[in-house]
């Protein structure tokens, strides 16, 4: 590595370290804001951020109450209601508006738990060897072969309907990718001679796991982290449209199983069953898009596809 | 790395060729008397791992239906008005009243003989209401698998031999597209405008009462239509996607230059060349894919009232009626653990390079 000019002279091995920092990150960024896709993805998920965080200032929680909705039920889209109004009268918008907030809750949070799961039980398997190892590759190869999503629906049939079951539903059943991707990544950090200095310097394994592993997993991780938060957004909707949801919460999934059960399909409401359908697709495929454009800039030979 | 979609069902291909185990000594293998002995022993692995994870299905199922929900009576009479009477004769009838241990044996020697007890809802054995269920779902998966499986790869081929190009992005982008949107959502959508719109289609069900012979057959195919749209149009990606992959991995082979510098044509390159070698991979995948397969149908057959497995698994979903989910449950599992089998067997009769 070169001194940059631009740089200020580092002193100590912090400021040496937060330099090259910056410059990493700086360098993601420029690879990163090469593919089209990857920024679309981006910014349409920066919106729908935006929209879940200012909710309750820009429509208010009135918006969702049954008993004092806004106007007739099953409108048309009009000027008051661009999109038209449910079947107890609330404007679709709003419901669309407040659902951003419960799926991308949903999508985050179990995400957070697969992918913690995930990776402690990746680094765990890659970083020991012996009956401990072989034993998570079982639990992880057995997990594996199952049908995760009926696993996760059963899962969230059996303990009751609430969002918090959703979440642990999702997350516990999902893991199993993300641990095999790091166990094969500690597997091959591990193998470098850097690893063999801190252990020959008197390094011991929660060293060696969080100070040399776990930095060379993150990006990986983070990848893995985009894609999976758009599986998750898509089984919850899954989950709440086979009824198994919190009714009294707003979430996209349920806004079209309402739909369905009020007649929307026969009757061509299609006010009432297209924007939540299209907005699930849109978070869906921006973090996939998000997930793409990462795995390129980690793997440059996938960039030129 | 592979370009797969975010599917926690679909492992990844390093996963595929990492569990295909790899022969220790390539010209070894060659040798007879070795291979056999060898082969007995890739096929006895495979065999008692199938068989490991069938045993691990079982105590899941167990644990998830019976442990899990504490009381399973109080959850399947939930909102419900069930007198206590009631409560208790249900109890007994599913012999909660005695020692779990008890239990554990009674079910386990219940799953040994497929005996899955009777459905809560409709007073049945769970068996042979999965018998009446099983034809249609395995119509609709298997037509759907055919289907995406030749329309994925296909497009793969096409997309990663003119790679970069307008049509290439556009696949992409239409795959992922559709990959992102919930496979209910759009079987309603096309609800919306095939059935009710446009009146082409029947929108539910599977047959048309009073239709006999030939005309049944083509009935039925009619229904299928938007089913099967359905589903293709979810599955087919997954595809698209590691075909496109798998033969970019190929691309810049020697062997293809050669063939190349010997004269074949581009369309003979392709074809009997970088496609064969391709290939190898996405047929696994056909194999493992089974499992999201199956959970697309629940959420079609649910849509378009199809008579199959996944219909009656929402049906048993919505009281919770446990016997018979986890009846399905179990069925379900079993079918992916057969799959993957029969993956691990075939990958090496195909692929040379793994073989044990």
């Amino acid at each position: 590595m070169t001194t940059s000019a631009s740089a200020a002279t580092p002193r100590t091995p912090r400021q040496l370290a937060w330099t090259r920092r910056r410059r990493a990150v700086a360098k993601f960024w420029g690879d990163y804001s090469q593919n089209r896709a990857g920024l679309f993805g981006l910014a349409v998920l920066a919106l729908f951020v935006l929209a879940a965080l200012l909710v309750p200032w820009i429509v208010g929680e009135d918006a969702l109450s049954v008993t004092r909705p806004a106007g007739e039920p099953l409108q048309p889209p009009s000027g008051e209601f661009w999109l038209g109004t449910d079947r107890s009268g609330r404007s679709v918008l709003d419901l669309i508006l407040w659902g951003s907030r419960v799926s991308l809750t949903v999508g985050f949070a179990a995400t957070f738990i697969s992918i913690a799961l995930g990776s402690l039980i990746g680094i765990l398997a890659g970083h020991f060897h012996g009956w401990l190892s072989g034993l998570l590759l079982r639990i992880t190869d057995w997990f594996l072969v199952m049908p995760t999503l009926v696993l996760a629906v059963a899962l969230a049939a059996v303990l009751g309907r609430s969002l918090s079951t959703i979440i642990i539903a999702i997350g516990v059943t999902s893991w199993p990718t993300t641990a095999r991707l790091v166990r094969a990544q500690t597997l091959a950090v591990e193998a470098r001679p850097y690893i063999e200095r801190a252990r020959a310097l008197g390094g011991g394994h929660w060293h060696v796991m969080t100070r040399h592993v776990l930095p060379n997993v993150m990006p990986i991780v983070l990848a893995q982290t985009t894609l999976m938060v758009a599986g998750a957004i898509l089984t919850e909707s899954t989950v709440a449209f086979l009824g198994l949801g919190d009714p009294t919460v707003p979430s996209w999934g349920s806004t079209i199983q309402a739909a369905r059960d009020t007649g929307a399909v026969s009757s061509g409401m299609w006010w009432y069953i297209l924007p939540p359908g299209i907005a699930i697709a849109l978070v869906a495929l921006a973090f996939t898009l998000c997930g793409r454009a990462i795995e390129g800039v980690l793997n440059p030979r996938l960039r030129s596809r | 790395m592979t370009e797969l979609p975010p599917s926690d069902v679909v492992p990844h291909l390093d996963e595929v060729r990492d569990r295909v185990a790899a022969p220790e000594n390539p010209t070894d293998a060659r040798r007879d008397g070795g291979c056999l002995r060898r082969n007995t022993a890739y096929i006895g692995q495979r065999l008692l791992g199938a068989a490991t994870s069938l045993v691990a299905v079982i105590f899941t199922s167990f644990f998830l239906f019976r442990i899990i929900p504490g009381d399973p009576v109080r959850v399947m009479t939930h909102g419900r008005p069930v007198s206590v009477e009631q409560k208790e004769a249900l109890t007994r009838e599913f012999g909660l009243d005695k020692p779990l241990l008890e239990q554990f044996g009674h079910y386990l020697l219940g799953v040994l003989r497929l005996d899955f007890g009777e459905s809560f809802q409709y007073n049945r054995p769970v068996l042979s209401m999965v018998g009446d269920r099983l034809w249609p779902t395995l119509l609709l998966v298997g037509a759907s698998l055919i289907v995406s499986a030749a329309l994925g790869l296909w497009l793969g081929v096409q997309g990663a031999w003119r790679h970069g190009s307008t049509a290439d992005r556009v696949n992409t982008g239409v795959a992922l597209t559709l990959w992102s949107v919930p496979s209910f959502w759009l079987g309603l959508i096309l609800i919306v405008v095939f059935g009710s719109g446009l009146g082409w289609f029947p929108t539910s069900g599977m047959k048309t009462p009073g239709v006999e012979g030939f005309d049944a057959v083509l009935d039925v195919a009619h229904h299928m239509v938007l089913p099967l749209v359905t589903l293709v149009a979810v599955v087919y990606a997954q595809y698209l996607l590691v075909m496109r992959s798998s033969l970019l991995d190929e691309m810049g082979s020697d062997y293809l230059t050669t063939a190349r510098a010997k004269g074949l044509r581009d369309a003979e390159v392709k074809r009997q060349h970088a496609v064969p070698n391709a290939l190898l991979p996405t047929t696994t995948l056909l194999f493992i894919n089974i499992g999201f397969v199956l959970f697309g149908a629940v959420l079609v057959e649910t849509v378009f009232s199809w008579p199959g497995l996944g219909k009656l698994f929402y049906e048993g979903l919505s009281v919770p009626d446990l016997p018979l989910v986890q009846g399905l449950f179990v069925i379900f599992s079993s079918a992916v653990i057969l799959m993957n089998l029969v993956s691990d067997l075939i990958y090496p009769l195909i692929d040379p390079r793994v073989r044990p």
